[in-house]
């Protein structure tokens, strides 16, 4: 009786470990920016095919360096991602949506919208009436194209060593 | 007797199992998950063991990039607060397309919502990096740069600070078990809850401990350093030359102004920073900048 219970709880712990990796070998991630790119080659250069939001879970198809070749939506879509736009976390958007249900632990369960967010920083800017947004909101549409960045590099004759280490 | 030999049995498995390829937290809350299904202890007992365990293995790493990302909103905010913008289009669209294209090239290129830069309008000798990539660059600075190389390094070294956390590890360390703790719990996304109060209290703090050590007091003699050092590494990956540093602080160390509350307070001496980055590399060679870099250098920012 004690060994068949020994048994049961050994299983289902070797089952919860297990659980991490889908059977198909396939590692899946999470995207951890607010706007992810699927690109056509591993490189900033590469064309866009796709976008991604915050928390989207992506699969690994393959991987060449810091960036990783994903397919989406089922596999219909793929494009490579650099590494650092994806986390081995899970991003769960919604309120209520608890380790129990996703079987993820604390610590792989990222609480999107939690913690410091839209609504701790108005609070803050209640009590901090004399801080100005208005730069920072600017700031944030400061964006370069991965065209005019290679331009900008080309023009300047700014040439990487033979590594690489274009963008 | 021999039951609860074999319940510790099984606990210690699970904990050993665990934590081969997990943190002590999971293999905590597996082994306590497996105490309460066994009856040693009920589960409010069990919740308490989870609870404690969660404080303890809060740490930095749990804050999600959407939350630095919020800090750095505010952090930002700060500095703005201190030093105006310079508001010119054409300069900051230099240095955003010069920065950005460093940010690329880094090894953390992706953050929550990009890098971004800004000039202010001051002729302190000052730079600034929130958590979350927004970096600032007062015109005193750029004037100690004679080159776009030079430039480079400056804003490689503020990519640095961002990549290497010093931002975030600047919040007390009670305050990070705090605010993890609190996003813990469900009410935390009800605005006006208590939860809400005591995160934006929270949230004030780590701001003022950021902007403490920024702005008034300046990181640690060692996190300049790892960003020299960084800087260096990036600036070459992008083919840019690393001498431009020397050339930067060499001017900056003529400009600087014992007893201003600028780098001269909150950076170690540059001719000390020449010596560390000297000591870690061979000599550079000097900088040669193509006619058509050096131009659009000093057409951008040559006047400011």
């Amino acid at each position: 009786m004690l060994r068949t219970r020994f048994i049961i709880t050994a299983l289902a712990l070797l089952g919860i470990l297990c659980m991490h990796i889908p059977a198909n070998g396939q590692e899946t991630l999470s995207v951890q920016v607010k706007e992810g790119e699927l690109r056509a080659t591993p490189s900033f250069l590469g064309k866009i095919v796709a976008r991604v939001a915050y928390g989207d879970r992506v699969v690994v198809v393959s991987d060449r360096g810091a960036w990783k070749k994903v397919s989406i939506r089922g596999g219909t879509l793929q494009g490579w991602m650099h590494a650092s736009a994806l986390t081995t976390k899970r991003i769960a958007l919604k309120a209520g949506q608890t380790s129990v249900r996703t079987g993820a632990t604390q610590d792989e369960l990222a609480l999107a919208g939690k913690g410091f967010n839209e609504q701790v920083e108005a609070a803050f800017r209640k009590e901090n009436r004399n801080l100005d947004y208005a730069w920072i909101n600017r700031m944030e549409t400061f964006k370069v194209s991965p065209d005019l960045m290679n331009n900008f590099l080309v023009q300047g004759n700014v040439v990487p060593p033979a590594e690489g280490g274009k963008p | 007797m021999k039951k609860s030999l074999w319940i510790t049995g099984l606990i210690m498995l699970a904990v050993l199992t665990v934590a081969a390829c997990a943190t002590v937290q999971t293999a905590t809350t597996l082994a306590t998950a497996v105490g309460e299904q066994a009856g040693v202890f009920s589960r409010a007992e069990g919740e308490a063991i989870r609870k404690s365990t969660v404080a303890v293995a809060r740490s930095l790493e749990d804050f999600t990039p959407e939350q630095e990302y919020y800090i750095g909103r505010s952090v930002g905010a700060v500095v703005i607060s201190k030093y105006p913008a310079y508001a010119n289009a054409q300069v900051n669209q230099y240095l955003n397309t010069l920065g950005q294209t460093l940010a690329a090239a880094s090894d953390k290129p992706e953050i929550f919502s990009g890098y971004h830069f800004l000039v202010l309008d001051s002729d302190d000798i000052n730079a600034f990096a929130t958590p979350s990539g927004l970096i600032f660059v007062t015109k005193g600075l750029i004037r100690c740069c004679p080159t776009e190389d030079a430039l480079a390094a400056i804003l490689a070294h503020e990519i640095g600070h961002v990549q290497l956390r010093h931002g975030m590890q600047s919040i007390e360390k009670a305050r990070v078990t705090e605010a993890l703790t609190v996003t813990a719990t469900e009410g935390a996304k009800i605005l006006g809850s208590p939860e809400v109060a005591q995160l934006t209290q929270t949230f004030s703090g780590a701001i003022s401990d950021i902007a403490k050590s920024m702005i008034n007091n300046g990181y640690s003699r060692s996190f300049e350093h790892q960003a020299d050092k960084a800087a260096v590494v990036l600036v070459q990956r992008v083919g840019y030359n690393p001498r431009g540093m020397i050339d930067m602080l060499t001017v900056m160390d003529k400009k600087l102004k014992p007893g201003e509350l600028d780098f001269a307070k909150t950076h170690p001496a540059p001719r000390d920073r020449i010596a560390e980055i000297e000591s870690d590399n061979r000599s550079f060679t000097p900088v040669t900048t193509p006619k058509f870099r050096q131009e659009r250098f000093l057409r951008a920012v040559g006047h400011i």
